[in-house]
């Protein structure tokens, strides 16, 4: 055909680079503007956690008998009845216990199972497994919830009978379940990334496998390790179905793993459930209790960060 | 024996049991950790089928086309997931219309515009943080700014409402904040893996940066992009909490007709059953958790389909 003759194409050889470059700069501004919406939640969370926040406490002093202090040194948290008390700790205990329940049960069953994954497994049984972990990590933590009341609490129960229906230990149990594929997968990276090397010059000097990788491989690997079950403990904390579902809403100071606690994050649940209107200090709790989880969350990430810079080993 | 003679001879000993050779015990101890390893990984599987077992025996039998076709109801046994089907639905469809140009378009601004600039580690940092950040905090995030800045406070103000206060839009927006930066990550991750020398054909041939991006980079890059935004929906579509912090219905005996409809999804359902004590709303829950795996697990074999067969090596 015919039709196709060099006039008939020739934008293609005479481009329009005046409209190009400003296509370029157009598309660049927009996708720099995307970039930005990044910046915009990060300054969204702290503005509208902090505004809440200064509210709340300036509301907190013009009630009868407290002050700021009583956030932080008050042993009684329960902002919805008539007497009110706004100790945190309350729910920070708690908030506390699961995580740390969770992470007794994370830390051994992931790290080993990272140590099998990267050491022992061979390709085959490692192909099946990691797609399994996944699995694991991919499921909802409400579906975890149901598990852990459900499922696990009767479990308890059946040869603890005093274990209360809502329970710190059954939450912090199945939290460590949902928490450990997460550092399984982690610190499986970490592990495997120790360059095969290091692991030939500790048998050389006659080590077995296990020395090998319990003096050798796990200390190479400590920062990464470190970081994972930081990120570990920051995800249990910041967890909520599980917690509101299992743990109950019961808002008790101490470390008693048979009764039922209430987590920060299950009060806001609790809350954001209930009819709260805005503007009074019961709403304006929920933004305390946000930013004190907020801080806490961020703390840890920024020690995380900190720690894998100080102490990451570089091999060439 | 001389002092000197027993001072040497303890030495030795010493010495000797601190290289005591000894393998047959050494090796058991391999032995016995090397189980300890495997058994770790048996527990992690053995949890996810009891999981799945319990979960399944519970809710099968409840399974049927009226619980799929039904409203929540008082009585469990005409109780059934239509409205948190069809929200799950609307939610999922508008976080995916929301991530994917913003998170696609961030993602090639920072790997392929921005170099090195202040901006992009600002970015980066801050991308870092947020992956942090418990997702019920983004539930209050969602409930301040989207509900009531751009829902109840204008419409007390002038009587517009933008977001339509506790919506599927004010829901989507928070659950699209929250997985935004996997579909950066996975985007930035797959734009990397495109070799330069096909830029430098593109820059050769004379062409812009986002001729070069749009032409040749992106389209080689999409099927990574795809599997990434599919997994980012799949973290958002089992979301709970942010969405119940923003006012997200527990009853919903409607179906939502626009974006401003309030709303309620499967998890939140989900969540409402297993918190009644009535053991038939249990079995409820159970059901909807078969539904809810069963989205989740066809929406992961996509994505891996995708990888599987459009992911071509380029060397």
């Amino acid at each position: 055909m015919t039709s196709n003759t060099p006039e008939s194409r020739a934008s293609i050889w005479n481009p329009n680079r005046q409209t190009n470059k400003l296509i370029e700069r157009v598309v660049k501004w927009i996708f720099g503007a995307f970039a930005f919406i990044s910046i915009l939640t990060t300054l969204g969370i702290i503005l509208s956690l902090i505004f809440e926040t200064i509210a709340f406490f300036i509301e907190l002093q013009q009630l009868d008998g407290k002050q700021i202090w009583d956030f932080f040194f008050d042993g009684r948290w329960t902002p919805l009845f008539r007497s009110q008390g706004f100790g945190i700790f309350v729910l920070i205990s708690a908030t506390i216990m699961t995580s740390g329940i969770a992470i007794l049960v994370a830390l051994p069953i992931g790290l080993l199972a990272a140590i099998y994954l990267s050491e022992y497994a061979n390709a085959k049984v490692r192909k099946v497994v990691k797609p399994v972990l996944e699995v694991l990590a991919g499921i909802p933590s409400v579906v975890f919830g149901y598990f852990a009341l459900l499922f696990v609490t009767p479990l308890l129960r059946s040869f603890m009978p005093f274990v209360e229906p809502f329970n710190a230990l059954s939450a912090g149990l199945v939290l460590g379940i949902f928490i450990m594929p997460l550092i399984a997968s982690l610190s499986e990276d970490a592990i495997y990334s120790v360059p095969q090397s290091v692991r030939d010059g500790s048998y050389a000097l006659g080590a077995t496998k296990r020395e090998t990788v319990l003096s050798v491989v796990l200390p190479a690997a400590l920062s990464g390790i470190v970081a994972s079950v930081i990120l570990g403990v920051s995800r249990a904390i910041g967890e909520t179905m599980v917690v509101t579902l299992a743990a109950g809403q019961n808002p008790r100071l101490g470390f008693n793993p048979f009764v039922s606690v209430q987590t920060m994050t299950s009060y806001i649940v609790q809350v954001s459930l209930g009819d709260t209107p805005a503007g009074t200090i019961e709403y304006k709790t929920l933004f305390a209790v946000g930013m004190t989880l907020f801080a806490i969350t961020l703390s840890l990430n920024i020690f995380s960060f900190w720690f894998v810079r100080r102490f990451r080993e570089e091999y060439e | 024996m001389t002092i000197y003679e027993q001072g040497a001879s303890d030495k030795s000993q010493a010495a000797e049991s601190a290289y005591k050779i000894d393998l047959s015990h050494r090796y058991l101890i391999d032995n016995v950790f090397a189980f300890f390893t495997w058994l770790a990984v048996a527990i992690a599987i053995f949890v996810l089928l009891v999981l799945l077992w319990d979960v399944f025996s519970d809710g099968f039998g409840r399974l049927n086309w009226q619980f799929l076709n039904s409203f929540p109801s008082r009585k469990p046994e005409q109780a059934g997931i239509l409205s948190a089907l069809v929200g799950t639905i609307w939610v999922m469809v508008t976080v995916a219309i929301i991530t994917f140009p913003i998170g696609v378009g961030a993602g090639i601004y920072l790997e392929e515009f921005a170099g090195n600039t202040w901006f992009a580690k600002l970015v980066e940092v801050n991308i870092n943080n947020l992956a942090g950040v418990p997702s019920i905090i983004y539930g209050l995030l969602g409930l301040q700014v989207f509900v009531r800045l751009l829902g109840t406070v204008p419409e007390q103000a002038f009587g517009v409402n933008l977001t339509g206060g506790r919506s599927i839009l004010s829901g989507a927006l928070t659950l699209s904040l929250l997985v935004l930066p996997i579909v950066i990550v996975a985007t930035r991750e797959s734009l990397r893996a495109v070799p330069d020398s096909l830029r430098q054909a593109g820059y050769a041939l004379g062409g812009t940066r986002w001729q070069v991006v749009r032409e040749h980079v992106f389209p080689l890059a999409l099927p990574g992009i795809m599997t990434g935004t599919i997994l980012a929906l799949s973290r958002a579509i089992g979301e709970t909490a942010p969405l119940i912090t923003i006012g997200a219905l527990t009853f919903v005996s409607f179906l939502p007709e626009g974006l401003r409809d309030s709303f309620t999804v499967l998890p939140i359902q989900i969540f409402n059953w297993v918190s009644r004590p009535q053991k038939e709303f249990h079995t409820n829950s159970a059901a909807g958790i078969i539904v809810l795996l069963v989205v989740l697990l066809l929406m992961n074999a996509t994505a891996v389909l995708i990888r599987n067969k459009f992911q071509k090596k380029v060397t």
